[in-house]
């Protein structure tokens, strides 16, 4: 244990700068999906726009020299997934979960031809905030080595959580997703509503794809998702489609991944990959703790297929 | 009450007139040559049966029809309403039975949302200002941070009442505004709607079919029967009865069937329901301690306005509800609506609405026909199914019955309402049948497959089947039964032979008069 003054301590503190520096693709993808859910479809699509986020940002950012002109692309890539999703789905008599599930797997398959010059050079990769320059401890240093997007990300929670009650689009989008009657019969076109919905939710999850291949882990290759696209479904449930809930269960999920690195700093590499496994058993606990088959889930809108 | 000046909407209720209002879909004339007038500020009720016209009339009224012929004018200047939009300018709004509020949004939003001019940002500290403004202007109170999912379905209807006149609306047209309330809940609701009608805040207009809150609540009366005005006048001066016989009319008990009186009463009783009780969707009572009977070679026909429990009767007998109490039999055996128990029992249904309750929409003709028989001998050969004999059957019913559909393997949602009804009538009738569970089996057809349907009907019972025909059209019950049962609130309230039946007696039992008149509390 050479270098380390904290001992066990190093363990939470290892915890939670993971959850912040894993936990950021999670905040973006599950408010993108929270932002379309509470329209009233579900977009699937999310693993796909994900990857497809991280090659466009991987790729802009090594042929532009700038990463955030990645990340920009990323959302853009991600904006037309979205939008093509919504515009699908808009079609009548066409479910959206088939075609969420098309999209991720056409997005995945389609990146992964696209990306393969991308997965060995090195692109510039976004820089840090060092926000524990006056510490003395490496450990603290490192930990709050915090990334300007997750703090864009936290902003983007809050903003989400009054835009919801304190606009005139949160409150539509809303009126969409529950009863879309209502809304037709106060004169909003649902689809339009809905299409713009998983559009922007498609630049979000771009953008938490752009955090993968430039910041953490900061290189661009075909299994860097891991299925975090998935898991934000079962986060958004879990934040029951609330923003700033969106935002804790993020941290959640990403110290759960922090966890196997965290013991492995501390000595503890047994089990290393058992604890790898800790999000994919959270999902799984989440997803039966919170669904019943008797009532529908609390706070779901109204409009979602698979709670109507 | 005050209401805060807008220049371009009117300040008190207004006049209505309606005249000669026609209304024609395809063939069908809904509305023919009809002229009400609203008076300002009263509380006018619109009064029929099921099909009458009601809904029609409105609808035209409110801009979402438009009538073929005929006049609308506001406080006596014509206007033209060509969309909902335009009856809102005007001051004209309604109230459907269906709420239009959003669930999860809190009261203040919904109504805050309802306004055609919400602001790209919303500032909450001074709309919620305006609203408590407006609450204090109104008689009564809704809790406004309450989500409406939480609201009770009085509360609901309360906020429906208070978005239309926060939006200033001057007009006010209810669609059967008690259907989902507790009477109780709906003498409330309906007095502080006549109490501000009298006010001169608004006009309401209420269609309904129940005389009680006619009589209870309203100044004027104009009924509709067969989409025509049978009648109008004060409340004051007119009686329940009076009213049932502008509804009903003063019409003759049909015969035009022989009645073959092959002696049922010889034949053994089929169907028996002993004290049957059945919740609806929110676990109310909606069928309660209901007891009939039903003998082979006889129709028993059960009559009554929508909404008093025959719905969930027929699910709980066709096995698409659970019953709380009591028990079914047929043929003296236990029945739980079991698919093996029907084939024993040769026991079939047509309820409402079959492309929804009795066919699989996206399955094709032939295979809606099959549903009855595909796992069975012949169609059923160790496991698989015959699709040859599937569609070769199928060819058959279609001729027989008449069914037009181009081919038997064309999807179930395409054919027409009559060509659906008739698909599964083929399928339920085109073998031995012992009980034949019927439910409004001609709704909405043309007068051709009405015919054709209830000759059918006819045919099984004199074949020998029992026969339950559960049907809100009165005419139809009387056409075709052998014994009436009249069904109000859940009950079984008044048990007639068809050659005694009274029509007068029979309408005041579906309004809620049975024999000792219903005390009318204002």
């Amino acid at each position: 244990m050479d270098g380390t003054t904290l001992g066990w301590w190093g363990v939470p503190i290892a915890i939670l700068a993971g959850a912040i520096r894993v936990g950021t693709p999670f905040l973006f993808v599950s408010l993108g999906e929270c932002l379309t859910e509470k329209s009233g479809r579900i977009n699937l699509g999310l693993e796909g726009i994900l990857v497809m986020g991280a090659m466009v940002g991987y790729a802009v950012s090594y042929l532009s020299g700038n990463p955030w002109l990645g990340v920009l692309a990323a959302g853009c890539a991600g904006l037309a997934l979205g939008a093509l999703h919504g515009m699908l789905c808009s079609l009548p008599r066409v479910n959206d979960i088939a075609v969420g599930i098309g999209l991720m797997l056409f997005g995945t398959g389609f990146v992964f031809f696209l990306g393969k010059p991308f997965v060995q050079p090195q692109a510039p990769t976004l820089p840090a905030l060092h926000l524990g320059s006056w510490s003395t401890s490496p450990q603290i240093e490192s930990a709050l080595q915090i990334n300007a997007l997750f703090l864009v990300g936290v902003a983007l929670a809050f903003a989400m959580h009054w835009a919801f009650r304190s606009t005139r689009w949160g409150l539509v989008v809303r009126m969409v997703g529950d009863s879309a009657d209502a809304a037709r019969a106060m004169g909003y076109t649902v689809n339009r509503v809905r299409v713009l919905a998983t559009a922007a939710g498609g630049f979000l999850a771009g953008v938490g794809g752009s955090y993968l291949s430039l910041y953490y882990p900061g290189s661009w290759n075909e299994g860097l998702s891991s299925g975090q696209g998935l898991m934000a479904l079962a986060l958004v449930i879990f934040a029951r489609w609330r923003p700033l809930h969106c935002f804790l269960a993020a941290l959640l999920f990403g110290g759960a991944s922090a966890i196997g690195p965290a013991l492995q700093s501390v000595g503890i590499s047994s089990g290393y990959y058992l604890f790898n496994a800790a999000p994919y058993v959270l999902t799984l606990g989440i997803m039966i703790a919170t669904c019943s088959p008797r009532r529908s889930l609390t706070s779901a809108p109204g409009e979602l297929s698979v709670t109507r | 009450m005050r209401i805060p000046p807008s220049p371009d909407k009117p300040q008190s209720a207004l006049e209505i007139e309606c005249l000669n209002m026609t209304k024609r879909f395809g063939s069908f004339t809904a509305l023919e040559d009809v002229s009400i007038r609203v008076r300002a500020g009263s509380f006018h009720a619109l009064l029929g049966e099921n099909g009458a016209g009601k809904s029609t009339l409105v609808k035209c009224l409110v801009g979402y029809h438009r009538p073929d012929s005929g006049q609308i004018s506001v406080n006596g200047r014509e206007h033209e309403i060509h969309s909902p939009q335009d009856a809102n300018a005007l001051g004209i709004g309604m109230v459907y039975q269906h709420f239009t509020l959003v669930p999860s949004m809190t009261v203040a939003e919904n109504m805050v949302m309802s306004r055609g001019d919400v602001p790209m940002r919303i500032n909450w500290r001074s709309e919620r200002e305006r609203l408590d403004e407006f609450m204090r202007t109104v008689p009564f109170q809704v809790r406004l941070d309450a989500p409406v999912a939480s609201l009770a379905a009085s509360e609901k209807q309360k906020v429906e009442i208070l978005k239309q006149l926060y939006l200033r609306c001057r007009f006010a047209i209810f669609d059967e505004p008690t259907s989902v309330l507790t009477p109780q809940e709906a003498d409330e609701v309906l007095g502080l709607l006549r109490d501000m009608a009298h006010a001169g805040d608004v006009t309401v207009l209420m269609i309904t079919h129940k005389f009680r809150e006619v009589m209870a609540f309203a100044d004027r009366v104009s009924v509709l029967r067969r989409g025509r005005a049978s009648g109008e006048g004060e409340v004051a001066d007119l009686d329940p009865s009076a009213m049932a016989e502008m509804m009903i009319g003063s019409r003759e008990i049909p015969s035009v069937h022989v009645r073959h009186e092959k002696a049922h009463a010889s034949l053994p009783v089929r169907l028996e329901i002993r004290d049957l009780s059945v919740d609806d969707d929110a676990g109310v009572a909606a069928v309660r301690n209901v007891s009939l009977d039903v003998r082979g070679g006889e129709i028993l026909g059960v009559a009554g306005v929508s909404g008093n429990g025959q719905r969930q009767l027929i699910e709980a007998l066709i096995g698409q509800r659970v019953a709380t109490a009591g028990e079914v039999l047929v043929e003296n055996e236990p029945y739980n609506a079991r698919r093996e128990e029907m084939r024993r029992h040769r026991l079939f249904a047509l309820p409402e609405e079959p492309l929804r309750n009795a066919c699989v929409a996206e399955l094709s003709v032939a295979d809606n026909m099959a549903l009855r028989n595909f796992d069975q001998a012949p169609i059923s050969f160790g496991g698989w199914v015959r699709r040859a004999l599937v569609r070769s059957q199928a060819r058959r019913l279609i001729n027989e019955f008449k069914v037009k559909a181009r081919g038997p393997d064309v999807p179930m949602r395409t054919l027409s309402g009559g060509n659906v009804q008739r698909a599964v009538l083929a399928r339920e009738l085109s073998g031995d049948v012992s009980v034949l569970i019927v439910a409004n089996p001609v709704f909405g057809l043309d007068f051709a497959a009405v015919a054709e349907i209830h000759a059918r009907i006819l045919a099984a019972r004199e074949s020998g089947a029992a026969v339950l025909l559960v049907s809100e059209d009165l005419d139809e019950v009387l056409e075709m039964s052998d014994r009436v049962l009249v069904m109000f609130n859940g009950r079984m309230v008044y048990e007639t032979p068809i050659a005694q039946a009274d029509v007068g007696e029979i309408g005041r039992c579906m309004a809620g008069h049975a024999g000792e008149q219903e005390p009318v509390t204002l």
